[in-house]
């Protein structure tokens, strides 16, 4: 390809910032779960300290996408390049939002919390880990056919949590006095169920960039 | 009746056929070009051009330096027969008949074809003379009715409340942008069909040409507009639909939303995305 290299070494680098936040998010997530499960709260605290630089990242790459919008006026593959950078940007700092809400709730549940965090959350989180992968590789390599594999995962991150919360609501019969601790448990699922939801977003996007159409991979 | 009351009658005419049309809804082709091919002696300029022109439309023509886009625009209204050893094969349907054909008049073609070029040409006569030379040379010579042609032919393009007070001064006393703004009023003057534009604000300032763009989306409300331009932002600002041309061919032909956020050959995505040309 000849012509414009200047603006062509741009979009690598914002590409580059992008992936680097999609690497933050997924330790940000593992690090939240991680936090749940070993009753951690200084851990948990870390974790939303460090949400932060995940929004400072996300604010970078807003800047220099709407900088090279101004200044490039770029058409059809570019401007759709730029356009889903901005859209993969936002769904990555709303996933690392969504780990730090569980850092939180671990912090309600405080430490020596004496509660079995429910399994199928460290599971939904392995699925979750595995479809940000699973975006950012199809991002990187504008491959629609792993992207199509995020619709079929999402699926089984809502299936998990539908019976999780099936579970969880039973247990607030048997176990009242646990409910908000049962609570903290069904918002941490829903929050990674969300990051599913915005990794099947990104699969989405990598659609619009290399066909040009928008498709919804979430129903 | 004036030539003004004429114009507005066969719009109304226009109306009621579209009417009595609307069933099928089918948008009105005003050029019809099939199987165009344009030597300039030896070389071959256009080839094998397939294209429609739709009425109160603006198409836009880009493509790089050569590759026929005026040409293809100077063919329209035969202007191009003033190049020696011009030959064309194929046809251009105007309204149905073939302009290339022998029995077509080209004076009767350029009433309803006007043209607006790269430059600015005004005559080195007065403002009011430029916009009445047209529809003299047509035998209107009633002063009211002259006057009358002046003020809407300005009024249309957008420069009437700058020079009325000034109609006898010269118009090359007048700015780049407002030089072109007469010249389009001298072509709306003479009430014609379509208006092509041959790059018509590549000598212009930004700010003149922000107004000459929008007086454009405002004309083809009445006109059917052609404009070659280098500007492809332009293009994408002003134009219903696209042609990209690239060696005497159109490459793609469609909606300009279409054209400049998805093209469908690489060599059209390739030239807007500013990889090569």
């Amino acid at each position: 390809m000849v012509g414009r290299e200047a603006f062509q070494g741009e979009l690598q680098h914002l590409e580059e910032l992008i992936i680097e936040l999609a690497k933050k998010t997924k330790e940000q997530l593992k690090a939240a779960i991680d936090t749940l499960y070993e009753a951690d709260v200084l851990q948990a605290e870390q974790v939303i300290q460090k949400d932060k630089e995940l929004d400072d990242l996300d604010m970078k790459i807003n800047e220099e996408a709407i900088v090279l919008i101004a200044r490039q006026q770029p058409v059809a593959t570019d401007l759709r390049r730029l356009v889903v950078a901005l859209r993969i940007s936002n769904d990555l700092e709303r996933m690392a939002d969504n780990a730090k809400n569980v850092a939180k709730s671990a912090i309600h549940l405080g430490e020596n919390h004496g509660i079995q965090v429910h399994p199928s959350i460290q599971e939904m989180k392995k699925i979750a880990v595995e479809m940000i992968d699973l975006a950012i590789l199809s991002y990187e390599n504008e491959d629609i056919t792993l992207a199509r594999k995020l619709a079929s995962l999402d699926d089984v991150v809502d299936n998990m949590y539908s019976t999780m919360l099936r579970e969880l609501l039973e247990e607030t019969a048997t176990n009242p006095q646990k409910i908000q601790h049962i609570m903290q448990m069904a918002f941490s699922g829903r929050y990674v169920e969300r990051i599913g939801d915005h990794a099947t977003n990104i699969g989405e996007d990598v659609m619009y960039l290399v066909k040009g159409e928008s498709l919804d991979l979430n129903n | 009746m004036s030539i003004t009351t004429q114009k507005k009658v066969q719009i109304d005419v226009k109306n009621n056929d579209t009417t009595t049309e609307s069933k099928t809804e089918q948008p009105r082709v005003v050029y019809d070009t099939k199987d165009l091919n344009l030597w300039y002696s030896e070389t071959h300029a256009l080839k094998d051009i397939n294209l429609e022109v739709t009425e109160n439309e603006v198409t836009a023509i880009i493509g790089p330096s050569g590759c026929g886009k005026s040409t293809y625009i100077k063919t329209l209204n035969r202007m191009v027969e003033l190049v020696p050893g011009v030959g064309t094969t194929g046809t251009i349907a105007y309204k149905g008949k073939n302009i290339l054909d022998n029995s077509m008049k080209v004076e009767d073609l350029r009433t309803q074809v006007g043209m607006v070029f790269q430059k600015p040409n005004p005559f080195p006569k007065s403002i009011y003379e430029n916009v009445t030379y047209g529809p003299k040379i047509h035998g209107i010579k009633k002063k009211s009715l002259l006057d009358e042609i002046v003020e809407n032919s300005l009024r249309g393009a957008a420069i009437w409340d700058e020079v009325k007070d000034r109609l006898n001064q010269n118009a090359y006393g007048l700015s780049g942008g407002q030089q072109q703004r007469v010249c389009i009023a001298r072509c709306l003057a003479i009430e014609p069909d379509v208006i092509l534009m041959d790059e018509p604000t590549s000598a212009l300032d930004p700010i003149s040409t922000l107004k000459v763009e929008e007086l454009i989306k405002e004309l083809k409300k009445k006109y059917t507009i052609i404009i070659v331009t280098h500007n492809m932002q332009q293009a994408a600002r002003i134009s219903d639909k696209t042609v990209f041309m690239l060696n005497g061919e159109v490459v793609e032909f469609s909606e300009t939303d279409q054209l400049f956020s998805n093209p469908k050959d690489k060599r059209t995505e390739d030239y807007i995305t500013g990889r090569f040309g």
